[in-house]
């Protein structure tokens, strides 16, 4: 996945996995008070990028993430180090 | 001071429908909703290949990916059932829902089959792919009866009657008492099974199943001289269970009244089941109803069709009620809907004793010679007027049930 696509990604997990509208989902969005998602879907948003990425990501990571920008940034900061 | 306990709403998803117009019209065609399952062909070592799955049903918009996320098959069913019971009572939305004062008693012999195969997987390959936020909670054995708590915001007392052939009858025996005794004063209660092929496989290992692959319609018979074993069914049914005075109240319309519940234990083998505390648990219920045998005036029976199932049922009744009570067993349209099969019974129970008929026992041709004398319903069924009914249920483990259920007129 190339970083550029990160982002459509993102996007399109959000859709299909959330039934979140499309047109709601810009960097900007706070994903649980824009986006209506809490912290059970958060860790299913984890599970099913951790199974895109082929990457774990740690605890640490995510629980600073708010936006939709955020969860991007953590994505491409994985992706962008050697997987292990 | 112990209070009234009446029937206000009823709700079920059956292989025959699901309202009592459909479905009472099936049992009067006498058909039967048990098939052959063509998906099972793969099951090689299963004999059995006969089930009865739920009719289709369609969910309304509110069963939204967020309402259903933590539900697997058996809480969707379980949930939807109660709605159709909540709103058959005139409670779906009402503050009492909320108020603390209106609890949950429901069952299923387990949570759902697929996430307990995402553990399954997780021990065999030691790892968790396929795991997610809610692969437990649709697992766990009492995801029905939260499930519906969270579905309508219900606040009150959760009784998981994760007890399997007897899961729906000791969600209502139960619900009764809480209400009975003053700790709620309403109750949703029942219980619900997802057809998989396991329980099949479980009884298919005791020789307990039927092997009429080639003629679906023709098993299980219950109480029958060629019965050759139980067939698996999937449903749901809930009841809404309610203080008299908060229904008369209220102006609800009553269905009927739960006057008796006995529930015992055979404390001896954890399949074969005992007919002295089978005929114990019906004496139970009827001292709690203050009413003598000769007020009952239809036995609904377990009647699975399996031969010590049935053979221990007929004599425990025989021994209570005498040789002349009019007894049936729905399991022979339905197959052995497990979780449900106690209050799905209890409810089609009430609707035949208000409609002053009968279901007849289909398949049942030739009385085994092992069963004691009873008054068999066959044919087409019996009109019959009579003011209690009782609804008797077995499950593994040897816990028995009885309930005594009077009309309302």
């Amino acid at each position: 996945m190339l970083p550029q696509d990160v982002f459509k990604t993102l996007k399109d997990t959000l859709v299909e996995q959330f039934d979140i509208e499309a047109d709601k989902i810009t960097p900007e969005a706070r994903l649980y008070e824009d986006l209506d998602l809490d912290s059970i879907d958060a860790v299913d948003m984890i599970i099913k990028l951790q199974e895109i990425t082929g990457r774990k990501i740690s605890p640490e990571d995510f629980k600073s993430v708010r936006t939709v920008a955020d969860v991007q940034q953590v994505i491409e900061k994985l992706l962008s180090t050697p997987a292990a | 001071m112990t209070r009234r306990v009446v029937i206000t709403g009823c709700g079920g998803l059956t292989a025959l429908g699901h309202d009592w117009q459909s479905i009472s019209a099936k049992l009067r065609a006498r058909e039967s909703g048990v098939r052959f399952m063509q998906d099972w062909s793969s099951y090689k070592d299963i004999n059995s290949k006969l089930a009865a799955p739920v009719a289709a049903y369609e969910l309304p918009p509110q069963y939204n990916r967020k309402s259903m996320r933590s539900m697997g098959p058996v809480a969707v069913m379980s949930t939807r059932a109660s709605e159709l019971a909540l709103e058959d009572a005139g409670l779906a939305g009402d503050p009492i829902l909320k108020s603390g004062r209106t609890g949950i008693a429901h069952g299923a012999c387990a949570g759902s089959a697929e996430p307990t195969m995402a553990f399954g997987r997780m021990a065999q390959s030691g790892s968790i792919k396929g795991l997610t936020s809610n692969t437990y909670v649709q697992m766990m054995a009492h995801t029905g009866a939260v499930n519906i708590s969270l579905f309508f915001g219900i606040t009150g007392r959760i009784i998981p009657s994760t007890s399997a052939c007897t899961s729906g009858s000791q969600a209502i025996g139960f619900a009764y008492e809480t209400i009975k005794y003053g700790m709620q004063d309403v109750m949703i209660a029942g219980g619900a099974e997802e057809l998989s092929v396991g329980p099949t496989a479980v009884f298919d290992t005791l020789f307990a199943t039927s092997t009429r692959n080639d003629a679906p319609h023709t098993t299980p018979r219950p109480f029958d001289k060629k019965r050759d074993g139980l067939v698996i069914g999937e449903g749901a049914c809930s009841v809404i269970l309610e203080d008299l005075e908060h229904a008369k109240a209220r102006g609800a319309r009553i269905h009927a009244e739960v006057v008796g519940y006995g529930c015992n234990a055979d404390g001896a083998h954890i399949t074969q089941p005992q007919v002295d505390t089978m005929g114990l648990v019906m004496e139970l219920a009827l001292k709690d109803a203050g009413l003598p045998a000769s007020a009952i005036g239809y036995v609904n029976a377990h009647g699975t069709a399996t031969e010590r199932g049935d053979v221990a049922e007929s004599i425990a009744t025989n021994r209570v009620f005498g040789s002349k009570a009019p007894i049936s067993s729905l399991k022979s349209y339905f197959g052995h809907t497990l979780g449900a099969c106690g209050s799905l019974e209890a409810w089609l129970s009430i609707e035949m004793m208000r409609e002053g008929w009968f279901a007849p026992t289909i398949n049942l041709d030739e009385v085994d010679p092992a069963c004691a004398e009873l008054d068999y319903l066959t044919g087409e069924g019996r009109k019959l007027q009579t003011e209690y009914v009782i609804s008797n249920n077995f499950a593994f483990g040897g816990i028995n049930t009885a309930l005594v259920l009077k009309r309302w007129d």
